[in-house]
């Protein structure tokens, strides 16, 4: 099985899902683990927890250059994911024309060959939640 | 307690020197700067130099060999896009601390082309989990003001018109040719809404400032010339909702420059002329917003105006900026206090701001994932 690209990828018997930290002290929720809390700067309140796997985009930008090697044109959406975190990310699967504030996206787990790589890693990206085809 | 002073400042025009070293590109504006002040290097007590791309290459001890080794301590200062201002903020702290009458503080950069960002070892995520291209996020902050405001990409464009014209007013800027709105919005699209005129340039630079004790300024008789420097201050980023995602800029720079204003005791309504970081158009309409030049939302509104461009109310980027002038990411904290202080001596040639009296200088840096770091200071004629 490919090995995650970050460290904020981590697999169960369920399927890879992406591991965030909540502060019991202030109720926010960072992406990734955490000793202590950025916000409140609170030791002792914090636990890891499963991100939520939908969201909406806040805001974004089309990359038509990138470093030597990296596919363009690409989407790069930051994400309010539905538990309250903030995830940057590729979103796929949509026109860039079609991008809106607040288009309801959902997370995916994928295959992909980074740039200057030859083997697959599992990386997460956005794509539009299926609910958004009736607007 | 008593103030400190610039006495002697400079730069070199900013541009592509790939045959240069770092330590002679700063040698040069440190002796340009002694130069500008009627001292030599035995007068300095003390030497702090920005760098970021030989951050562990110990340039200000290279300075010394190049321009005299007199044993004084040398101190290197890394700081991302604020790394300049810092070792200048350091030099002030030390003056102002009474350590030193003298000292002497250097900001140098050779950049070479190509986009700014990334620098992580192991596969990377490029594309793959958006971008960690510095256009990249300065475009999402663009974006996030047309979220919260409104704000047209055609208003974002003009920071690039306005800024490419002043440069052609500035012999030391790197590029000096006017670039209409259609050539502007016309040219290579790098990060939506950013074309390539409305990046920053990449180019060598350095600049350096001579900082005196008020006592040492009388008793040489250097006040004629002097710029007072009335608030030299820093942050980091305060917790901000979504900075570990986007970088947040705009935090950093708040929390500065209310305490510049606070130190200096004046607000934004006083200032004759500011030099921000215009790292990006979409960054300037921004910190116009942050730096308290105008009301919140009403960016879009102040470049329309013209109120921005030389001759108007309040002139932002008068040496071209980040955008024409270049930027050579340890130069440029210095190289913004060079060009306050010209304005304040009235020696600004073309591009003179009429009766500049009081200057604001901004700069802020950052990356994915890393914070930010600002400083600002406010400049005085005396
Ligand atoms: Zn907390």
């Amino acid at each position: 099985m490919s090995e995650p690209l970050v460290p904020i990828i981590e697999r169960d018997d369920s399927g890879p899902y992406l591991v965030g930290t909540r502060c019991r002290a202030c109720e926010h929720v960072f992406v990734g683990p955490r000793e202590a809390c950025a916000r409140c700067t609170e030791r002792e309140s914090l636990e890891s927890l499963r991100l939520a796997d939908s969201g909406r985009v806040y805001v974004w930008t089309v990359v038509h250059r990138s470093f030597p090697g990296v596919a363009t044109p690409f989407i790069d959406a930051i994400v309010d994911l539905d538990d309250g975190s903030h995830l940057k990310g590729t979103l796929a699967d949509i026109d860039p024309d079609a991008v809106t504030f607040d288009l309801p996206v959902r997370v995916e787990f994928r295959e992909e060959i980074p740039a200057g790589e030859t083997l697959p890693y599992l990386t997460y990206v956005f794509v539009p939640s299926k609910e958004t085809g009736d607007e | 307690m008593s103030d400190v002073y610039i006495v002697g400042t400079d730069m070199i025009r900013f541009g592509r020197l790939p045959e240069r070293t770092v330590p002679s590109l700063a040698a040069e504006s440190a002796l340009l700067a002694l130069d500008d002040a009627g001292l030599g290097i035995r007068d300095v007590e003390a030497l702090y130099c920005g760098n970021l791309g030989q951050a562990g290459g110990m340039v200000a001890q290279r300075i010394l060999a190049e321009i005299g080794q007199t044993g004084i301590p040398a101190t290197n200062v890394a700081n991302a896009c604020a790394t300049g201002a810092t070792a200048f903020h350091n030099a002030w702290m030390s003056v102002k601390a009474g350590a030193y009458d003298t000292v002497l503080a250097v900001g140098v950069e050779q950049m070479g082309k190509g986009l700014l960002g990334g620098g992580r070892s192991g596969p990377s995520p490029e594309g793959l989990i958006g971008s960690n291209t510095m256009p990249a996020m300065f475009a999402q902050i663009g974006v996030e003001h047309m979220r919260k405001h409104g704000t047209t990409v055609e208003q974002f464009a003009k920071v690039s018109v306005k800024n490419h014209h002043h440069a052609t007013l500035n012999p030391k800027s790197m590029y000096r040719r006017e670039t209409p709105l259609e050539e502007v919005l016309g040219a290579e699209m790098i990060a939506w809404p950013n074309t390539k005129l409305m990046c920053s340039v990449n180019v060598d630079g350095s600049a350096a400032a001579v900082l005196m004790s008020e006592s040492k300024v009388r008793s040489l008789g250097l006040m004629d010339r002097a710029v007072r420097i009335r608030a030299s201050e820093m942050s980091s980023t305060p917790f901000a909702e979504r900075q570990l995602a986007m970088p947040d800029f705009s935090a950093a720079t708040r929390v500065a420059a209310e305490r510049a204003y606070e130190r200096a005791g004046v607000g934004p309504e006083d200032l004759d002329l500011v030099e921000l970081h215009d790292c990006f158009a979409t960054a300037e309409l921004v910190h116009y917003e942050n730096l308290g030049l105008c009301a919140d939302g009403e960016a879009g509104k102040l470049i329309d105006s013209g109120d921005t461009a030389l001759g108007g109310r309040i002139p932002v980027n008068v040496s071209g900026g980040l955008l024409s002038k270049g930027h050579p990411l340890g130069a440029t904290g210095i190289a913004n206090i060079y060009e306050i202080s010209t304005h304040l001596r009235g020696e600004a040639g073309d591009r003179q701001v009429a009766g500049a009296r009081l200057g604001l200088t901004h700069v802020v840096g950052g990356g994915p994932g890393m914070g930010t770091s600002c400083a600002i200071h406010i400049l005085e004629r005396v």
